[in-house]
């Protein structure tokens, strides 16, 4: 078995990441769905980009699959144009949805797309890893929309590629079958296979990633681990009665402390996490005559990064 | 227990004749499964075959089993070829799997060849049952089978094209209603049971003009009548095969 788990470099034999886009510009009619976007995928590492609907996260990755053609902008795969044909056999592909006949057996869409390829894993071994095995003579139209994602991610794996897209993977998994999934990006990786997936769940990035890019409004606002995206700094939070006045709480905390809330009724105290500000906030809570409930320390989560940064508004 | 599956990478393309094998086959055994698609491509044509060969609804010389068969097998290409075809690529690319699989190893070119065979498998075997079914009632064929293989192969070339055209620019919807009108409009226009000849005089030669009509001319003049090379229906369903799959070429939308 060859040693690719422990020599996985981050670039090529050619000295080239998994995916390059520089300066991506998509439009739609009047629309810009991808409007300069920059960004970066090492090899035979997990890159998740993150995104609210409408951000340009499948705009930028079908580009890649090269299902679209971008407007502007330098787009390189393995280091080559997303067009050139012999990327097909290497780059794996799993669609958000569809993708495979309605009547066609879960079983028998894979073996099919097995003989796509020259040296394809086992089919039977796949379905089974995915937990499919015994829906391999199902309809894929009667399969449930989990079982269907799971098929699909079979599909995108089964030829043995270098690289996946993954879109939306897990959406409407349960939890189950997304841990499933999960173990199986894991292990693509543990192998060497470079993987680009998108995702809406904060949890999913933050397990699985090696790299996290957060796009909004068709251009990248933060890319980093998830360490460093979410900082080292930690906060304390609370829940208590909304509209509390904070500043005389701030006057009692260190110099450099932040104290906000939100939403409302949830305060967040951000700055030196000292043994004492717990004192503190506890005391000020007791003058106050209120109650904090579910009070704890605890690093930023990825989510609150996201939130921060592309707003909480509704899309 | 979870099956030990090595992902590290190994990627390639299998030979292109495993995957256009692996592809048609696939679409053949779709095409077979599927009950609306038998009722179009089998059941409809043997039970006209059948239908019009016992019962008296139409006058001609000689038997009428070996008027209508030949009929009959060219019904049998058009529904395969155009009706079945152009129905099921618009669904496939309705459900994406037109997109997913331009992902896959397997071209665009080597997709239409997956297609084409698919067809041609198919027509066999309706060729294999009609026959049998006509021989049972008497049917004697006469002719060259090489101009009834070239007409075949010809009639499938301009329904494919005629086909493809539909579904790649229409909706799934709107293509399904198309292509069933339209195999409808023909079968009763083109001399599949109803002889062309008790048109009024004024539109046959526009109903000559057809793919349904040339199709069944030709196969009719050689099973018939023994007839020699058929000239002028090879040259009408050569112009559509190469006007219709010119155009479909350049509208064909894949997704």
């Amino acid at each position: 078995m060859p040693d690719a788990a422990n020599t996985r470099p981050a670039a090529g034999a050619d000295g080239t990441p998994a995916v390059e886009v520089r300066d991506l510009v998509k439009r739609y009619g009047r629309t810009t769905a991808v409007d300069g976007l920059t960004l970066s995928c090492a090899r035979g590492r997990v890159t998740a980009i993150l995104g609210p609907n409408g951000a340009g996260k499948t705009s930028t990755i079908e580009i890649c699959e090269g299902f679209r053609h971008a407007d502007r902008g330098d787009v390189r795969v393995l280091g080559l144009p997303p067009s050139d044909r012999s990327l097909k056999a290497r780059v794996g592909v799993m669609l958000q949805s569809g993708g495979v006949p309605p009547a066609m057996r879960a079983g028998e869409w894979l073996r099919l797309m097995a003989r796509f390829h020259a040296q394809p894993l086992d089919p039977a071994a796949l379905l089974d890893r995915l937990g499919l095995t015994e829906h391999a003579r199902t309809p894929y139209r009667r399969l449930s929309g989990g079982q269907q994602q799971r098929l699909s991610l079979a599909g995108a794996i089964v030829g043995r590629p270098e690289l996946v897209f993954l879109d939306e993977p897990t959406a409407g998994l349960d939890p189950q079958a997304r841990y499933a999934c999960w173990d199986v990006v894991t292990g693509l990786r543990e192998a060497g296979v470079s993987v680009v997936l998108t995702t809406h769940y904060m949890d999913e990035a933050e397990k699985l990633a090696d790299q996290v890019i957060i796009i909004d409004h068709g251009r990248v606002v933060a890319a980093g681990t998830p360490a460093t995206l979410t900082g080292a700094e930690r906060q304390l939070r609370f829940r208590a009665r909304p509209g509390l006045n904070l500043d005389e709480l701030l006057s009692a905390l260190p110099e450099g402390s932040a104290a906000k809330e939100s939403p409302a009724g949830h305060y967040i105290i951000e700055g030196q996490v000292a043994p004492g500000l717990l004192a503190t906030v506890t005391a000020w809570c007791a003058s106050e005559g209120v109650t904090a409930e579910d009070l704890s320390i605890e690093r930023r989560t990825l989510e609150d990064v996201f939130l921060e940064l592309t707003g909480r508004e509704l899309r | 227990m979870t099956t030990t599956l090595d992902f590290a990478p190994r990627p390639g393309a299998a030979p292109l004749p495993r995957m256009v094998l692996a592809q048609a086959g696939a679409e053949m055994r779709a095409m077979l499964r599927n009950g609306e698609q038998l009722l179009l491509t089998l059941i409809i044509p043997v039970l006209l075959l059948v239908g019009f060969s016992r019962a008296p609804l139409i006058n001609v010389s000689g038997a009428r089993v070996d008027f209508v068969t030949p009929g009959v097998l060219a019904l049998a290409v058009m529904s395969t070829a155009f009706t079945g075809q152009a129905i099921a690529t618009g669904f496939e690319r309705r459900y994406g799997v037109l997109k997913r699989l331009g992902a896959s190893p397997l071209s665009r070119p080597g997709l239409l060849l997956a297609k084409t065979a698919a067809v041609l498998g198919v027509e066999v075997i309706q060729v294999a049952v009609i026959s049998a079914v006509a021989l049972a009632m008497g049917w004697s064929p006469h002719g060259n089978p090489l101009w009834i293989a070239l007409l075949i192969v010809l009639g499938t070339a301009a329904f494919s094209g005629l086909g493809l055209l539909i579904a790649g620019t229409l909706r799934a919807e709107a293509t399904l209603a198309a292509a069933n009108l339209v195999y409808l409009v023909l079968l009763g226009l083109g001399g599949v049971v109803f002889p062309v000849a008790s048109f009024p005089e004024g539109v046959r030669p526009i109903l000559e003009l057809l793919p349904i009509t040339a199709l069944t001319n030709g196969m009719r003049s050689v099973l018939a009548s023994g007839g020699g090379f058929p000239a002028g229906p090879v040259l009408v369903l050569l112009a559509w095969a190469v006007v219709t799959l010119a155009v479909a070429s350049r509208t064909f939308r894949w997704e």
